[in-house]
């Protein structure tokens, strides 16, 4: 007897376009003390399911055909006074986004209370002491003390944990955790997801993990269900999914899941995968830092975000720059493309120190033009007021001073370099997908040039399959175009696949650089090997070379 | 492909402004109504005169204080003219005053505000102690002074109003400036080679706009009624010219012998144009946002 049986749901939106239908018949079933991961990309109805189960679904989406069954409960036919009881105390929730999933203006604290009452685990009396207990139990060190914070003084992780310990204050027998580890940090990311594995085993709970990596679920869960466009394609065995995929969606989303062991191109489908173009030979030196430091003034004294870097690029080389959150990694590309000044340090480009011409005349420089930069978020990073065709244009009047209709047909020329219809052109940045903005972003970025390109993590939000095709429009610019890269990044599978050299940094500083191969094959600093052990790690890998020959 | 293709051409045919104004108008009766009035006012403020059937200054003794009729649709004033005529002609004016004091409100609050929004630092602040000094006094009292202070002159109306209104240009502004100015594209514009100014005129001050036109809109309103408020207490504009705010004024004297139609029909032109200012404010933010075309 399964705990939650769902059985040819259906979930439908009303919008201004008609009726979708968001999940279109999906059968499922989760036992008891088991985890079963829901895998699919953006827009595949992995996260409107767990919706539907809470019976939390957004206005103008009904639940339009199907069972939904928990323990005997019907979910689909229950009041919703049922519900509220249910919510917690059996079925619990963690959100995609732990910060906004908390109250800001409440101690965290409070806010495990809340649940606490609700369900009647303790009293008014009693309630800070459970509270902490729920703390402490989801590994809050100290948490006496961070009863009394806010969720802005904690950081990422710990608010996840608040989160977690919400979820779990009531015992619940079922645990929806969806997207759990989306913006953490990836060390973090394993610490969240272990705490999550071991309490559920701890407690004997079920759990239903949604996520979009592949890898995060096959570690965890035991068994996957893959879904696309609203339907099931393929369900079992994690190990077996990996191994031998016998959808050919999953096949896409495995093979597109960067891992070790691959080039860039194995990220794609098998028909596409061309010969690797031949790569300029690195040689003369085109950038060279020398002891770049940065340091903020903030309210409790200094704050040392770059703490005495050197390093160069040469041209036409890829270079990958590795660290998380908080590591200075940002402020070091936003001083490099000259958007802020740093505090020391020289930054030699072609022998010409950059650091001496403050960012705010960078704009009037004759070599703006040569250092630009694709951001990592592509939806803020275009003015919501442009045309896609406006935005790519934006740089060559201002830099090159193009005419109208050369702009036109240069816009037109750089559109057919990154693979993005013309058609797409004259559409607002709404209008566009997330792949289809990144091609924006980086013809914008390779309109004028230029001869060093900044790529600041952008794929962190696309989808793999998504992200798989602009790595490798990546490789073939640069083969084409003979750019040197700066690739910024957290991931080091996906910085190997793109750059020959690789610098790890810590808190301001370089802790380890080397051949993107020796760092990921033989770390040397423990900072590295963290890093590289904290990446999920699928559970065996057939290299589609193999499964080719089959 | 052939989907997307026939998507962006049919994407092409809304594309025009003209196009998306007439989408936004179809989409909200309301917005359409407000359209709609707004037509009236500004053909009736364009056409003024030539449409009035009679001298709006024209005097006629022997029929003052005539009750509405067939000939006089408004009635007479107690000095015979015609309150149709004078209803019509005043709209111009009127709507001079409110427009051309918001104007003047929001290209100096705008520029204010986005420079206090974008630099920041003390001149932020000084700009914001200002604007609370304003904001300080009751603001029609404050209008008063300046017009008793500058001399009675419709100049003065405006400039008047368009001073009380400032702050509250400004102060929109510069929020929305402010959260703007470190965003991506921001940065992305400093990339193509654009300098602060060009960076705040071109790329954050046009996405403040949605949020602007609806403080326009209402602001129009209130603009108006300040103006006819100023006249009503004798600041401003002069009998005999033609003006809502006097004409109620004028009128109010009238009330309790019972001609109430002298301070009526002004006193409901003015609620019709206010009514269509407040009105029009959600369709004007959605014409100028991109972001409500699909």
């Amino acid at each position: 007897m399964s705990l939650l049986s769902i059985k040819d749901l259906k979930v439908s939106f009303k919008t201004r376009r008609g009726v979708v239908q968001a999940v279109r018949g999906i059968s499922l079933e989760v036992g008891k003390g088991e985890i079963v991961g829901i895998v699919g990309e953006s827009g595949s109805g992995k996260s409107v399911t767990s919706y539907a189960l809470m019976r939390l679904l957004d206005r103008g989406g009904t639940i339009s055909g199907g069972d939904l069954a928990y323990g005997g409960i019907d979910l689909k036919a229950a009041r919703e006074s049922t519900m509220r009881d249910l919510r917690g105390r059996e079925i619990s929730m963690i959100f995609q986004n732990p910060r906004a999933a908390l109250n800001p203006i409440r101690k965290v604290g409070h806010q495990i209370e809340d649940v606490l009452r609700r369900h009647a685990k303790a009293t008014r009396w009693t309630a800070r002491a459970e509270a902490i207990k729920a703390m402490e139990a989801v590994r809050i060190a100290d948490a006496g003390k961070r009863y009394d914070a806010y969720p802005f003084e904690l950081s990422g992780g710990m608010c996840q944990r608040v989160v977690i310990a919400i979820a779990l204050a009531c015992d619940p027998r079922l645990l929806i955790a969806d997207e759990p580890t989306t913006g953490l940090d990836i060390t973090t990311q394993k610490a969240v997801m272990d705490l999550i594995a071991d309490l559920i085993t701890e407690r004997g709970m079920s759990a239903l993990v949604i996520t979009h990596d592949l890898g995060l679920a096959a570690q965890y869960c035991k068994r996957i269900v893959v879904m696309k466009d609203g339907e099931i394609v393929e369900e079992g065995p994690s190990a077996r999914i990996f191994a031998a995929p016998r959808h050919d969606y999953t096949r896409k989303l495995v093979d597109a899941t960067p891992r070790a062991g691959v080039s860039v191109r194995d990220l794609l489908l098998p028909d596409q995968r061309t010969a690797l173009p031949a790569l300029p030979k690195a040689e003369a030196p085109l950038l060279q830092v020398n002891n770049l430091c940065k340091t903020f003034q903030g309210k409790s004294g200094p704050v040392h975000a770059v703490r005495d870097i050197s390093f160069s690029v040469k041209k036409g080389q890829s270079v990958g720059l590795v660290g998380e959150s908080g590591c200075g990694k940002s402020t070091t590309s936003s001083i490099l493309v000259r958007l802020a000044d740093p505090t020391s340090g020289e930054i030699l480009f072609n022998g010409e120190d950059l650091a001496k011409i403050p960012a705010r005349s960078f704009a009037g420089d004759p070599r703006r033009a040569a250092i630009q930069m694709v951001f990592q978020d592509a939806t803020d990073s275009f003015n919501p007021r442009h045309t896609a065709r406006h935005s790519i244009a934006e740089p060559l009047a201002r830099l090159a001073r193009l005419s109208r209709k050369e702009r036109r047909q240069r816009v037109g020329e750089l559109a057919d370099l990154v693979g993005l219809p013309q058609t797409l052109l004259d559409r607002f940045p709404h209008q566009l997908s997330g792949g289809q903005k990144a091609r924006v972003g980086i013809a914008r970025a390779i309109a004028l040039d230029p001869e060093f390109l900044i790529l600041d993590e952008p794929t962190a939000a696309l989808d793999v399959s998504i992200q798989a095709i602009v790595l490798n429009l990546l490789v073939d610019l640069r083969a084409r175009l003979g750019i040197s890269y700066l690739f910024v990044s957290h991931d080091l599978h996906v910085v190997r696949l793109l750059c020959d050299e690789v610098i790890v940094m810590k808190d301001g500083q370089i802790v380890e650089r080397g051949a993107s191969d020796e760092v990921m094959t033989d770390p040397a600093h423990p900072y590295t090997r963290t890093l590289l052990s904290a990446a999920p790690q699928p559970p065996t890998l057939i290299s589609s070379a193999v499964r080719a020959t089959e | 492909m052939t989907d997307a293709v026939s998507n962006s051409s049919a994407l092409n045919r809304t594309d025009g402004a003209l196009a998306h104004f007439i989408y936004v108008l179809k989409s909200n009766p309301v917005t359409m109504l407000a359209f709609a009035m707004f037509a009236v006012l500004i053909a009736v403020g364009i056409l003024g005169p030539a449409i009035a059937p009679y001298d709006p200054l024209a005097s006629n003794a022997a029929r003052a204080l005539e009750p509405p009729s067939w000939q006089h649709w408004f009635g007479t004033d107690n000095l015979g003219r015609d309150v149709f005529s004078r209803v019509i002609v005043a709209t111009r004016l009127d709507l001079a005053i409110s427009v051309a004091a918001v104007a003047l409100s929001f290209v100096v609050g705008s520029l204010l505000g986005s420079i206090a929004g974008y630099w920041g630092g003390w001149l932020d602040a000084v700009l914001n102690r200002v604007f609370d000094t304003i904001m300080a006094f009751p603001l029609f009292v404050l209008a008063m002074g300046i017009v008793a202070a500058l001399g009675n002159t419709v100049e003065n109306i405006v400039y008047a109003t368009a001073v009380i209104n400032i702050p509250f240009y400004a102060r929109l502004v510069r929020a929305e400036v402010n959260i703007r100015r470190e965003a991506g594209f921001a940065q992305a514009a400093k990339l193509s080679g654009n300098s602060d100014i060009r960076v705040l005129a071109l790329h954050i001050f046009p996405n403040a706009l949605p949020p602007m036109m609806v403080q326009v809109s209402l602001n129009l309103g209130w603009a108006m009624l300040n103006a006819a408020g100023l006249s009503f207490i004798g600041l401003g504009v002069r009998p005999p010219t033609a003006e809502w705010g006097i004409m109620v004024a004028e009128g109010a004297n009238f009330i309790v012998s019972g001609e109430w139609w002298l301070a009526f029909f002004p006193g409901l032109a003015l609620m019709f144009a206010v009514f269509t200012f407040n009105l029009l404010g959600d369709g004007l933010r959605d014409i100028v946002d991109p972001r409500q075309r699909s």
